[in-house]
């Protein structure tokens, strides 16, 4: 991949860095317009009439290029093929943060699909004035602007007449939904050709020119201090150019990448390192979670005055393990520094905070740092990427003038990587002679999910540094989107209800945002309890959450969901059925689950039988990524559920690999998997990529119960737990 | 030497069929039957789950996929496959119809209800030691297994071994009730971990040499043996193991894994996965007993990890229970010059020269890490020279481990291992093996190793085909 | 020299026969397809093919392969121009991230060259020691299912 910085040719136009405006108006919701409000912050027209689309927002395999492609080129009225679409760079893209919480379509798609709409406007304008008619009465499709008689000016005769660096006007007028052609449709994914022939996709296949290969020496266990490291020998390996050392960050830089592997070996044996953080052993996880540090805040709070009803009182604790990102390309950057300007190819979520991290550490103006993104394998949040990017960053600065690329090891990336942390939850509730819930308790303990930078001590090997950073203290993210709260209010009809957040702050394993944060947690522990609330009353659970809901979008995707998958069927023995839903982050994407499981009565063990899922993310961009998203996020969210939690001694995680994490292989995958898609024409676009976590896993939990009796309250329900509630 | 053999096998199945023409030969069915009121209480259930995972009765019980305990699995034995029978209570096919005193005498008599003689395959010569408590809790729990109809497999057997009768007259020359070792000196730990290894775990079944005939030559007790086409290790004072065993290292070894000696493979990994059901207190007993089978003190033989290419790394070779001897020296067959490298004779041979490569580019990778324990990848030795498999004498296993791999372990976590039978040609891997054997043993080259490679390779890697048996 | 035939091509290799053919691919013939995954033959990400297996190249010192042809994903295709295979994966979106994908690929080329009309159960077994994070898997199954010529997936969305 040859990338060549500061300036970027795209479809005949010459880009370059521009100063972005700072915010001109007050915030509207209007995706993350507000914040970049110039159309050509986001659209760039060429004389070739194609058009650059840019976004700050990364690809990260959701298939977010092909729906921002979609959403410009049905607005501007262009085929996709000619929309060029530049993602996250500081020197070219809006600030558009990191890419996380679902947020892409909401904010950029928004955004893009404003300023696409104010081209088109002017499009039409400058037509106009050429022509002598009125706007209004042209139409703009396929690259021209025609008249009512035909006549046709293609847009790069009217590049030179339209002003985009004008502002996005308050009201721009939109596309009727109803006349789309290119929003709705199954495009298919722009990268996926390239992909499956091995075209250079990734930040790993980066070759630039003097590029030199470089692995890091990591402590063999967290806190560890080194106290030795001869390493001479190492560094007088044949083509090993030198090894790096400041503090406890040490590295080996080598010509070729064979050679930096098998020096990191060497290296590794040389080292002597001491000392470490203390975990809890396992068996005493949940107790030390409980009796940690932790801040109150009630999160909702409804009926507080009248008194607590009479009925049954039901509760529940629920628990979860460390789980892992596990990408299954460890993280990799690359980064090269001229003496002044330090430009770095990362992976990781958000550009713009990365590159305010590594100004920090490196003491370097921000405008002097440039941080492109460029794909990597998936990451599901905050996994090894701005660590790399920051270790990249510190070698280039060593060695000027040549590019350095960093590549973890599958071992540094299982070992060092922020995991999603350890929860507890308990529920509560009242169950009223009329088998409804009169009272609602729930709180949630939970650490932060949210240590990504752009604090430069939140990058993993700053903190190693002969002066090392430190880490910033942990922030709980505020509702309404919450970090280890996301989800903790229930949507379900709640006359008097209480909902406080226990915030951690202090982990003994170095945690962070996983796919959908504490939502995971949080729907599971609901949709459990619903089920058993439900179970208490003898009531259907599928009937007894309609019950509780008015949202007429939420009762949608539950009874498509449920009709769909038979629901109430009878099913064959050890089998059982199992139902969940939720709005992730109550605002984004509706998702309701229905799931069939085998479960093994000798071994514990469950399988995934089928699924049928219901979904309604609001105007539908591109069914096939919609379902993609939702389809991976139950496989994802299976795997963890049945099969992952991170095993670790009083020394530190001991999930060092696949042998010691396994996830979920080609046998464990349904038979069938079906996901119903409600499309919702001129609906605002509702974040998709995570609403299927939480619902996968109390789906899972409900059909355990039904198929074995067992009521599973720990996550991951792992075959032993299975086996240890049917006994032998 | 091979015409001996089969002069000497056809006169014993001789002697078996006049032997079991005779009355020995002719049992009484017993009347059918199920579980009387009492016999399926939940502790007996419970304690009958523990002894079913140490006895791994479903390794053969259960099919590859196929439902637990409901047979055909095929045992492969020098005469022929035998295919394990259903052993959940379906009427029709499985032990529906089995009273307690009819699963006691199938356990202790190797009869079944109609009173047909049983295969030793199925190990009623250990089971015969078991109590009657514990019988009756591993009727217990078959009895209580979900029924499975599934009609037994017929076995492959050539005739007249096919002819049942037969196995009487072996019974009459070799079943023997065991007599269970007592000693005095030895805590009620070490009694238990006896009885197990002799009666319920069966070890002798596949740790002690077997006679032409397929008995066990009781003489030669844990002198090691085979199963399923694999060496199994002796556990006794013959054992080639570079280290020790220590009882601690057993019991880890058993349980899951042990980072000196590393981990089950072949026919004894099922044993060992079967053992996570098993409370660690009987590990404990079974690893105790088994300890002492290896005979007193550190063998004399035993010299530590080998490695005569230490490169860079100080660790290798070094065990703070060795001592001297535990790098390749003075005593090593191969003497001066052995170490890879600048001029050795083993540096020079092009065969090892170039599975040095192999192992270089292919092996080293996880067992030069450093030994999982320590922070290497996990599941590793701190290097080959720990692993057993290297001081055995033939190449066997290590063949079947280089071309089949390690599969994962289905939502457990286990060693993983690529099948490098996919890749490998018999002379590469001919000349692999050679080089872990000269590099990590000091025993000398494997005699026959070209022959075992090629009738090994025959067959194509089951990369990882381990499929247990599913939900 | 070690000289190396990849996707038809040979060429002499400046690498000692013990490199790992992964990092020989990527960084002397320039092809991204084999990815870095573990390193440790776990995740399959680095698959290709040698004769009719798949090969993890992560752990296949190029001394083995002298004389022995390889391909790997690129090929069978190119972007513009894809092999079947290739095709069925691109017509089935099968890919989210992606990273995992030319090895699932190399394997199903494999076992499609061996068995080229695969049962599920078959399909699913080879592919197990394949990792995808993604949870692309409904998507990678009906890829070779096509490739297979069997019926399309009975999965998907329903609009």
């Amino acid at each position: 991949m040859a990338l060549t910085r500061r300036t970027l040719l795209v479809g005949g136009a010459l880009l370059v860095g521009i100063g972005l405006p700072r915010p001109a108006r007050a915030a509207a919701p209007t995706g993350s317009l507000p914040a970049a409000p110039r159309i050509d912050a986001w659209i760039r027209l060429g004389e070739d009439g194609a058009a650059t689309v840019l976004t700050g927002k990364a690809e990260l395999g959701q298939g977010i290029k092909t729906a921002l492609i979609q959403v410009a080129a049905e607005e501007l009225g262009l085929d996709p093929a000619s929309v060029h679409l530049v993602t996250a760079d500081t020197e070219l893209t809006p600030n558009e943060g990191y890419t996380a919480g679902s947020h892409s379509m909401q904010d950029s798609a928004t955004a893009i699909r404003l300023a696409a709409a104010a081209a088109r406007a002017l499009l039409a304008e400058a037509a106009g004035r050429r022509l002598g008619l009125p706007p209004e009465s042209l139409t703009v499709a396929d690259g021209a602007v025609a008249a009512p008689d035909g006549m046709r000016l293609p847009f790069g005769e009217l590049v030179q007449e339209v002003d985009l660096e004008a502002e996005v006007p308050a009201t721009t007028p939109l596309r009727d939904p109803a006349t789309y052609t290119m929003v709705g449709r199954p495009l298919p994914r722009v990268d996926i050709p390239g992909k499956v022939a091995g075209a250079a996709s990734y930040v790993q296949d980066i070759r630039a020119p003097g590029m030199v290969h470089a692995r890091i020496l990591r402590p063999p266990r967290p806190g560890a201090r080194l106290v030795a490291l001869e390493a001479e020998s190492v560094a007088a390996r044949s083509g090993v150019i030198r090894v790096h050392r400041d503090g406890d960050f040490v590295a080996v830089l080598a010509e070729r990448e064979y050679a930096a592997v098998t020096a990191l070996r060497a290296l590794a044996r040389v080292a002597v390192w001491q000392g470490g953080t203390v975990v809890p052993e396992p068996d005493a996880l949940f107790s030390d979670l409980a009796g940690r540090k932790a801040e109150r805040t009630v999160i909702h709070e409804a009926g507080a005055g009248t008194p607590v009803p009479a009925g049954r009182r039901l509760t529940a604790q629920y628990r979860r393990r460390y789980q892992m990102h596990g990408s299954i390309g460890p993280s990799c950057a690359v980064a090269e520094f001229d003496g002044s300007r330090l430009t770095v190819w990362s992976h990781a979520q958000g550009m713009f905070p990365l590159r305010k991290a590594l100004a920090e550490m490196l003491a370097l103006p921000e405008d002097q740092v440039r941080c492109i993104h460029v794909e990597g394998s998936g990451c599901y949040g905050h996994n090894g990427a701005d660590d790399a990017a920051g270790d990249a960053a510190l070698l280039a600065r060593a060695l000027p003038g040549r590019p350095v690329r960093v590549q973890y090891t599958r071992e540094q990336e299982h070992l060092w990587e922020p995991y999603g942390g350890a929860m507890l939850t308990e529920a509560s509730a009242v169950l009223g002679p009329d088998g409804r819930i009169a009272d609602w308790d729930y709180s949630v303990r939970s650490p932060t999910h949210l240590t990504r930078p752009p604090g430069a001590g939140q990058l993993l090997s700053a903190r190693m540094l002969e002066k090392p950073f430190r880490a910033p203290p942990p922030k709980a993210l505020p509702q309404p989107e919450g970090g280890g709260d996301r989800n903790a209010i229930p949507l379900y009809r709640l006359p008097r209800a209480r909902v406080a957040h226990d915030f951690v702050t202090d982990m003994p394993l170095r945690v962070s945002a996983l796919r959908s944060l504490g939502a995971y947690m949080n729907v599971f522990s609901i949709e459990s309890f619903l089920d058993e609330l439900a179970e208490a009353a003898g009531a259907d659970p599928v009937a007894f959450r309609l019950a509780h809901l008015d949202d007429p979008r939420a009762r949608a995707v539950i009874e498509a969901a449920a009709e769909r998958f038979g629901w109430g069927r009878t099913l064959q023995r050890g089998h059982g059925a199992g139902f969940a839903f939720a709005r992730y982050k109550n605002l984004a994407a509706y998702c309701a689950l229905a799931v069939e499981v085998a479960v093994a009565r000798e071994s514990g063990r469950v399988r995934l039988v089928r699924a049928q899922g219901a979904v309604d993310a609001g105007q539908i961009v591109n069914p096939h990524g919609i379902r993609d998203q939702i389809e991976g996020g139950i496989i994802q969210a299976m795997s963890w559920s049945l099969f992952e939690a991170v095993a670790h001694d009083a020394e530190g995680p001991t999930s060092r690999d696949w042998s010691t994490y396994p996830i979920a292989r080609f046998p464990d995958i349904p038979e069938r998997l079906d996901v119903h898609l409600i499309d919702r024409p001129g609906a605002p676009f509702l974040g998709a990529g995570e609403v299927a976590q939480g619902p996968t896993a109390a789906a899972l939990a409900n059909a355990i119960r039904q198929a074995a009796g067992v009521r599973l309250r720990e996550l991951p329900m792992r075959p032993e737990l299975v086996k240890a509630g049917i006994g032998v | 030497m091979r015409r001996r053999r089969i002069a000497v096998w056809l006169g014993g199945v001789a002697l078996l069929a006049v032997a079991g023409s005779g009355l020995a030969a002719w049992r009484s069915a017993l009347p059918p039957g199920g579980p009387e009121p009492g016999e399926t209480v939940p502790e007996r259930v419970q304690q009958g789950a523990v002894l079913a995972a140490l006895g791994y009765c479903a390794s053969c019980h259960t099919a590859e996929a196929g439902r637990p305990y409901a047979g055909g699995r095929g045992v492969a034995t020098p005469f022929g496959t035998i295919y394990a029978t259903n052993i959940t209570p379906d009427p029709e096919t499985g032990l529906g119809r089995y009273t307690l005193a009819a699963f006691t005498r199938a356990m202790r008599a190797g009869v079944d209800r109609d009173g047909r003689h049983l295969y030793p395959a199925f190990p009623y010569t250990h089971y015969a030691g078991l109590t009657d408590a514990d019988i009756a809790a591993l009727y217990a729990f078959v009895m209580t297994r979900e029924p499975v109809r599934a009609e037994a497999k017929a076995n492959a057997l050539p005739f007249p071994l096919s002819w049942r009768p037969l196995i009487a007259g072996w019974k009459l020359l070799f079943f023997r009730t065991p007599t269970l070792p007592k000693d005095e000196s030895r805590d009620p730990a070490w009694h238990r971990g006896a009885y197990l290894a002799e009666a319920l775990s069966h070890c002798g079944a596949c740790h002690t040499p077997r006679n032409v005939l397929g008995a066990e030559i009781k003489s030669r007790a844990y002198a090691g043996g085979e199963a399923d086409g694999w060496w199994t290790p002796p556990l006794d004072r013959s054992s080639p193991a570079p280290l020790p065993w220590s009882e601690d290292d057993l019991a880890r070894y058993l349980a899951e894994w042990d980072p000196q000696h590393g981990g089950a493979g072949g026919p004894m990994r099922p044993v060992v996965d079967a053992h996570a059901a098993v409370p660690k207190g009987e590990i404990r007993a079974l690893a105790r007993y088994v300890a002492t089978l290896y005979g007193p003190g550190p063998a004399g033989s035993r010299t530590g990890p080998v490695d005569r290419a230490p490169g860079d790394d100080p660790r290798l070779g070094e065990d703070p229970r060795l001592g001297e001897g535990s790098r390749l020296g003075e005593g090593s067959r191969l003497g001066e010059g052995s170490r890879l490298g600048e001029g050795s004779r083993l540096g020079e041979d092009p065969g090892l020269a170039r599975g040095a490569a192999t192992y270089a580019g292919a092996c080293a990778v996880c067992h030069e890490s450093g030994g999982g324990a320590a922070g290497g990848v996990p599941y590793t030795t701190p290097s080959l020279g720990h692993r057993t498999t290297l001081r055995a004498p033939d190449p066997r296993n290590l063949i079947l481990v280089l071309r089949d791999g390690v599969a994962p372990r289905e939502h457990a976590p286990g060693p993983i291992m690529p099948a490098f039978g996919a890749v490998l040609t018999q002379a590469q891997m001919t000349d692999l093996a050679a080089y872990l054997r000269a590099r990590f043993s000091p025993d000398g080259p494997w005699p026959g190793l070209d022959g075992t490679v090629r009738e090994l390779m025959r067959e194509p890697p089951r990369s990882g085909a381990r499929a247990e048996a599913s939900p | 020299m070690p000289t190396l035939t990849v996707n038809g091509r040979a060429q002499a290799v400046a690498a000692e026969p013990e490199t790992p053919l992964l990092y020989v691919l990527r960084d002397e013939f320039g092809l991204n397809g084999a990815k870095f995954g573990c390193g440790l033959g776990q995740c399959g990400a680095c698959t290709v093919e040698v004769e009719g297996r798949a090969v993890l190249s992560c752990l296949t010192p190029i001394g083995l392969l002298e004389g022995r042809p390889v391909t790997t994903v690129e090929g069978l295709g190119t972007p513009e121009n894809p092999g079947p295979l290739q095709a069925a994966f691109i017509a089935e979106n099968a890919a989210q991230c992606g990273y995992c994908i030319a090895g699932m690929v190399m394997r199903a080329y494999a076992l499609l060259r061996n068995n080229p009309h695969p049962g599920e159960a078959e399909i699913r077994d080879a592919l197990r020691l394949n990792l995808c994070r993604c949870g692309t898997h409904m998507r990678i199954l009906a890829a070779v299912r096509r490739a297979a010529g069997r019926e399309p997936a009975a999965t998907g969305a329903t609009p």
